[in-house]
């Protein structure tokens, strides 16, 4: 029997990461410029890992798909970034960020990574001034604070609807100084295409030049897996186009466990599918759910009018509006969590009382906010979301309500990991949303910026030195190795099968296949008879795309249809695993809704006596059925409540 | 309301950057005004792939606006007719039926062509190594509320910060000049007491690297400031040129 040991350091929750610090090997400084590091990703947490590792004196190669780092999908988030800074006096604390976090995430993380979370959030915003974020401020000439949903205190620090772009840009800068210093080479588009492994340790990459389509390899002492969520398993997202998790599937295939895959998150505000050309989808920030009320028609007839377009939202008339957040939710209201606000707005739809022409939309209604607080300020604060908005819709929500609706958005699961951010595979590690470790079965609003950020800027450069430590006397590698040789050449045959298909259809009508497959069983309310549909409609359509694929073009050149299919064959493989979990797990917590396991009020029931774990997946070969070992979440400081945000 | 239209798209095709490149034009029927551009583009190749042709290689990513990574040059505008919008965030509703579409990637000697409509803008990674950043590593810095900073101050520095590096007002301008992306940079820094004290440093070596690499000089013709997808203003050119000339005084 396998056991996962997390090696939580010993002591109380508060201490834990002081006394982690205190003992852990570390790496002096002529030793450090021996050892390489290979970082995969340019996001937050990569380029935040890549640069302080190589500010550190480690030599980093540092990795993305795009043509610059800038453009990681970071640079979308919208909303803003929390920490415990109690800047506002409204009673916030470590233990209070803390808390709020590992009870939205629904009792399903590690109380011990929570707060050291909570414990370096207030260090990431001193980082970020001082790199010259330029942060919302008051008159007064301090920083400014909004609140978000899980919360009952203002923690969130933000720079207008843009703080991720502002936040990744402060990383970036902080990379391309250390680029110049020659401390951290950088390689765009390059693409990870395999993980390699000498002596059960992780020593390096295989990764494919995108503009020449030319393999290459790449060694190091450790690797750092930055590489996002796996979202895209649904098509259609709020991820970029190209955000994938192919990276993670590969350590995966080579060993590493992958962390309760079922948990996704599905995000309340999204603008509505349009039609069946939509390429993705387009968040509202959560922020607006601040000064907008979310509302439908208490009448059916009404909603009935609305959808065929012979009724205005503004003609229905305020006694006639059904405000349900508020009607459900009165100590929360609009700035319940997201799992809470997307299953509200399912259920509303389902019974009949959505809106817009599909009836899969709800409304975000702005009126009250205007009113109140005039449309300058409404403007101030969410103007570039609002020109967002009507860009897309060609409707002005300063006039009538926006439409949102659920849609996918992030994954709390990914690869294990544990207190070191290391994965089961020494030597390999994993930050920001590549791994499961802090969000449990729900993120909270602005908790992926101050957690890609964590990981990169003040656990990582800690924890990687206690295994690189003894590390010091391995010599840098050849990648003439036979175990790179064998990598690259796995990694050939496998691009020379695919383009060897030679079917009918596209990479993107297949995935398209999978997107609805996963929606309509794996989304937002599951069972198991649907579950197990899933799996079998998933075993059917990846036959499919092993012999109906058409890939135009060569291997060994660029080829963007040959990218596109290598991350689809591991989104197949995604989305059987996220079923395969979610199947496994008889009980609702979070994002996971199972519907048989709900209280008569509709909400999400909890088995503590039974699911009180983290799944963590075992690879065991192609068209073998994987291993699942548990590790145990034991609740040493924190008891355990139903999430109740009613009252 | 949003109709369904016929379109010609004509659009610039070169395998690689030595090869010649030349327009092929290609005919859609159907396009709903309610798509957006790219997937207009994603229809299209579609077609292609179905017809055992190679699809259009173009550059893009989060399409919503802000990664920057969209780069098309369509109708003798940087992304498109439409104001204040990235390729990404442009729809058909900006087009007629019948219409004839061009399409062409930025067109710049520091942009040079990878495929297609797809260019390489690594220069401005490298103007941005050359200075883009305040010296600090990570750890050791004051508590972030030990210096206030002026609203009116933070909110420039952040109308500068907006800039996503997509490089239209390179393509944009008959001199290819980068002005407007390294002032915004220069700027936003000098604005803050945080970037204030290299801002000197800063504008000469980013200037100096955005000479090296065969940007041209700017000549005020404010077009770049005219197509930038997020409003850049070019006061951050006449802030870089103060801050590069006393610079200069000072050597």
């Amino acid at each position: 029997m396998t056991t996962i040991n997390s090696k939580i350091p010993e002591g109380q929750l508060a201490e834990k990461w002081s006394n982690y610090k205190a003992h852990q090997k570390l790496v002096n400084p002529a030793n450090k410029r021996r050892l390489d590091i290979i970082v995969v990703g340019t996001g937050l947490a990569g380029a935040s890992a890549a640069a302080s590792l190589g500010e550190m004196g480690f030599k980093v190669l540092n990795f993305c798909i795009q043509d610059s780092p800038r453009r990681a999908h970071s640079i979308a988030a919208q909303g803003g970034i929390n920490a415990a800074k109690n800047y506002q006096n409204d009673g916030d604390s470590v233990y209070r960020l803390f808390y709020d976090t590992i009870k939205g995430g629904d009792y399903r993380a590690r109380e011990s990574n929570v707060h050291r979370l909570a414990e370096v959030s207030n260090s990431i915003i001193d980082q970020c001034v001082a790199q010259g974020v330029p942060f919302a401020r008051e008159y007064g000439g301090l920083l400014d604070n909004r609140s978000f949903g899980g919360a009952q205190v203002s923690r969130t620090f933000y720079a207008r609807g843009q703080t991720g772009q502002q936040l990744l840009l402060g990383a970036y800068s902080a990379l391309s100084r250390a680029v110049n210093k020659k401390q951290v080479k950088l390689y765009t588009r390059y693409e990870m295409v395999d993980l390699v492994i000498i002596d059960e340790r992780a020593r390096g990459i295989i990764a494919r030049n995108l503009v020449t389509g030319k393999l290459e390899r790449f060694a190091a002492h450790a690797v750092v897996i930055c590489t996002g969520g796996y979202g895209n398993t649904f098509f259609l997202s709020t991820n970029a186009m190209a955000s994938n998790g192919s990276a993670a599937l590969q350590c995966y295939r080579k060993g590493a466990y992958f962390a309760n895959p079922c948990m996704a998150q599905i995000h309340p505000t999204c603008i509505p599918v349009h039609g069946e050309f939509q390429s993705k989808l387009t968040l509202m920030s959560e922020s607006l759910r601040n000064d907008g009320r979310i509302w439908v028609p208490k009448k059916l007839e009404d909603a009935k009018a609305i959808r065929e377009g012979k009724l205005n939202p503004t003609d229905i008339k305020e006694g006639d509006r059904d405000y349900y957040l508020e009607r459900r939710y009165p100590a929360f209201g609009n700035l319940v969590p997201r799992d809470v606000a997307s299953r509200a707005a399912k259920e509303r739809c389902d019974a009949g009382f959505g809106v817009g022409n599909t009836g899969l939309a709800v409304y975000l209604d702005f009126a009250d906010a205007i009113n109140r607080l005039g449309k300058k300020v409404v403007e101030e604060k969410y103007g570039n979301l609002f020109q967002m908005y009507e860009k897309i819709v060609d409707d002005n929500p300063y006039e009538t309500p926006m439409m949102i609706y659920p849609a996918i958005h992030y994954t709390m699961g990914g690869i294990w990991v544990d207190y070191e951010l290391m994965t089961s595979i020494p030597g390999l590690f994993a930050a920001g949303e590549a791994n499961f470790s802090d969000h449990g079965a729900n993120r909270l609003g602005a908790s992926a910026l101050m957690q890609g950020l964590a990981d990169g800027y003040f656990v990582l450069p800690y924890t990687i030195q206690n295994y690189l430590s003894d590390q010091i006397g391995v010599p840098r590698f050849s990648t003439d190795s036979p175990e790179f040789e064998a990598a690259e050449k796995a990694v050939s045959d496998k691009l020379t099968r695919l383009m060897n298909i030679k079917g009918k259809h596209s990479v993107d009508s297949i995935h398209k296949k999978l997107g609805h497959i996963m929606w309509d069983y794996v989304g937002m309310a599951r069972d198991a008879e649907g579950l197990k549909t899933a799996i079998g409609k998933i075993e059917e359509l990846k036959k499919d795309f092993w012999t109906n694929l058409r890939i135009p073009g060569n291997k060994d050149d660029q080829n963007v249809e040959l990218e596109k299919a290598l991350r689809l064959a591991d989104f197949i493989e995604m989305g059987e695993l996220m079923a395969r979990d979610a199947l496994n797990r008889n009980e609702s917590c979070g994002g996971h809704f199972r519907v048989e396991y709900q209280t008569p009020e509709g909400e999400a029931l909890r088995d503590d006596e039974h699911y009180s774990y983290v799944s963590c997946w075992e690879y065991q070969g192609e068209n073998k059925a994987p291993v699942m070992y548990k590790e145990p979440l034991d609740y040493e400081f924190v008891k355990r409540q139903t999430r109740n945000y009613k009252s | 309301m949003d109709k369904n239209i016929n379109i010609k798209v004509k659009i610039w095709r070169q395998r690689s950057p030595k090869e010649k490149g030349f327009f092929e034009t290609y005919n859609l029927e159907n396009i709903s005004q309610g798509s957006s551009f790219l997937e207009m583009l994603d229809i299209l190749n579609e077609k292609l792939i179905n017809e055992g042709k190679e699809p259009v290689v173009f550059d893009h990513d989060c399409r919503e606006g802000i990664c920057g990574m969209c780069s098309l040059y369509i109708n003798g505008h940087p992304h498109g007719p439409d104001e204040d919008v990235t390729t990404c965030q442009l729809h058909m509703r900006k087009f007629h039926d019948g219409e004839t579409i061009t399409v062409e990637p930025w067109r710049s000697a520091g942009f040079p062509v990878i495929r297609d409509l797809m260019v390489n803008r690594s220069a401005f990674d490298e103007i941005m190594q050359a200075g883009g950043y305040v010296s600090v590593n990570t750890g050791g810095v004051p508590d972030a509320n030990s210096t206030p900073i002026a609203k009116d101050k933070a909110e420039m520095a952040m109308d500068a910060a907006a800039c996503i590096g997509c490089g239209a007002c390179v393509a944009t301008c008959k001199n290819g000049s980068a002005m407007l992306f390294v002032s915004a940079k220069v700027s936003q820094l000098a604005l803050l007491p945080q970037g204030r004290i290299e801002a000197a440093r800063r504008a000469k070596a980013m200037v100096a690297k955005m000479d090296e690499l065969g940007f041209g000089n700017c000549t005020n013709t404010g077009a770049c400031e005219q197509e930038c997808p997020k409003s850049i203003s070019i006061t951050n050119i006449a802030r870089l040129n103060r801050e590069f000339l006393s610079a200069k005084f000072k050597d």
